[in-house]
């Protein structure tokens, strides 16, 4: 008995404690001239799907949720944030080469497809940002134009 | 005294928790510096790389490079054609050390250019192809191959080489591909349509 209050105070001490260590956060106020949105002409409605359901992990400007504030809860966000910009990152979309626009499009268009795109894990709490099959449409055909444009 | 012990062994935990999170902070942050370095110099950092080591460059090591380069290619797509995960994840990964060495300084700043986005996108192929299942392995595959025959345009390859054509895969748009035997082997399909395509163009 003693020894599970001693581990429960311990688990308690630890949590509290951890508290105290902020994460960098992925925040950003101005809009690259890189941005994807600023390179291309996205009819409004198209950009704020993407907005909605993609600039949270891929781009320098996440809108965070209540709970980001609560660790190891904001490391794992953190991690997932990196993870997705290093593979995508909108707001520095100008700056890649053609040959990798083609690439990104590429993967995005089969991502979306694949419904692989926004993750689960990302949309059951962010209900919104997941894609209707119209939504899906749209991106898609408008990700496919782009990539043909190149 | 019970109680003594009691908060001496909470405190220390405490501590040791403490610390254990503050290096995962610390490594966290290595990471970042070490995400962004390479983000933000990886062309910079190329250059600078192969100007140190032109004078120690010379054609041989040039053709070497790239032929290496090929041969890990080659076992990729031979893999692939064997419907072997592992083996691809292997050779992708093998590519990717190959294009962190390749050297550029010994071409013109126009190839060289041409070159660090080839290897920039190639490498990124290469890495998935490491960590993913074979659908997405042969998705990569597509895109790195017109990366290789890019590549190989401008630095040249001591193999000879045949590039193939498969006109099913990706919804019917096609995809090419990189062989050392005449015989047309599918990588994109394997075992389900081993003789799909056809020889478009033979190098060397």
């Amino acid at each position: 008995m003693k020894i599970v209050k001693i581990i429960l105070l311990v688990l308690l001490v630890g949590l509290v404690g951890i508290q105290f260590f902020p994460t960098s956060r992925n925040q950003s106020d101005t809009i690259p001239k890189t941005d994807f949105m600023t390179v291309n002409q996205v009819p409004k409605k198209i950009e704020n799907t993407i907005m909605n359901s993609c600039y949270d992990c891929h781009s320098n400007n996440t809108e965070y949720p209540w709970y980001n504030k609560v660790q190891p809860i904001a490391w794992f966000l953190e991690d997932h944030v990196e993870q997705g910009k290093e593979e995508l990152n909108f707001n520095e979309w100008a700056d890649y080469s053609s040959r990798r626009k083609n690439s990104k499009l590429k993967s995005i268009i089969s991502q979306i497809q694949d419904g692989e795109m926004p993750l689960t894990s990302y949309t059951i709490i962010h209900g919104d940002a997941k894609l209707s099959e119209e939504q899906k449409k749209e991106v898609i055909s408008y990700m496919t134009k782009l990539k043909k444009d190149l | 005294m019970k109680r003594l012990k009691v908060s001496t062994g909470i405190l220390a935990i405490a501590l040791v928790t403490l610390t254990a999170t503050s290096c995962k902070d610390a490594k966290k942050e290595h990471d970042n510096e070490d995400g962004h370095h390479s983000d933000m110099e990886s062309g910079e950092g190329h250059d600078e790389a192969g100007m140190d080591s032109n004078e120690m460059m010379d054609n041989g090591q040039k053709t070497s490079k790239s032929d290496m380069l090929v041969a890990n290619y080659l076992d990729l797509k031979n893999a692939l054609v064997a419907d072997n995960k592992d083996a691809a994840a292997k050779a992708g990964g093998m590519m990717v050390s190959d294009f962190n060495d390749f050297d550029t300084a010994s071409f013109s700043s126009d190839e060289q250019q041409e070159l660090k986005d080839i290897i920039e996108d190639a490498k990124e192929h290469a890495e998935h192809i490491e960590k993913s299942p074979i659908d997405h392995q042969r998705e990569h595959f597509d895109v790195l191959s017109k990366d290789m025959i890019d590549l190989i345009a401008i630095t040249g390859t001591e193999e000879k080489l045949y590039q193939d054509f498969c006109p099913m895969y990706n919804n019917n748009k096609g995809a090419q591909w990189l062989s050392a035997t005449k015989e047309i082997k599918n990588p994109y399909y394997g075992a389900k349509m081993m003789s799909c395509g056809s020889v478009q163009k033979e190098i060397n």
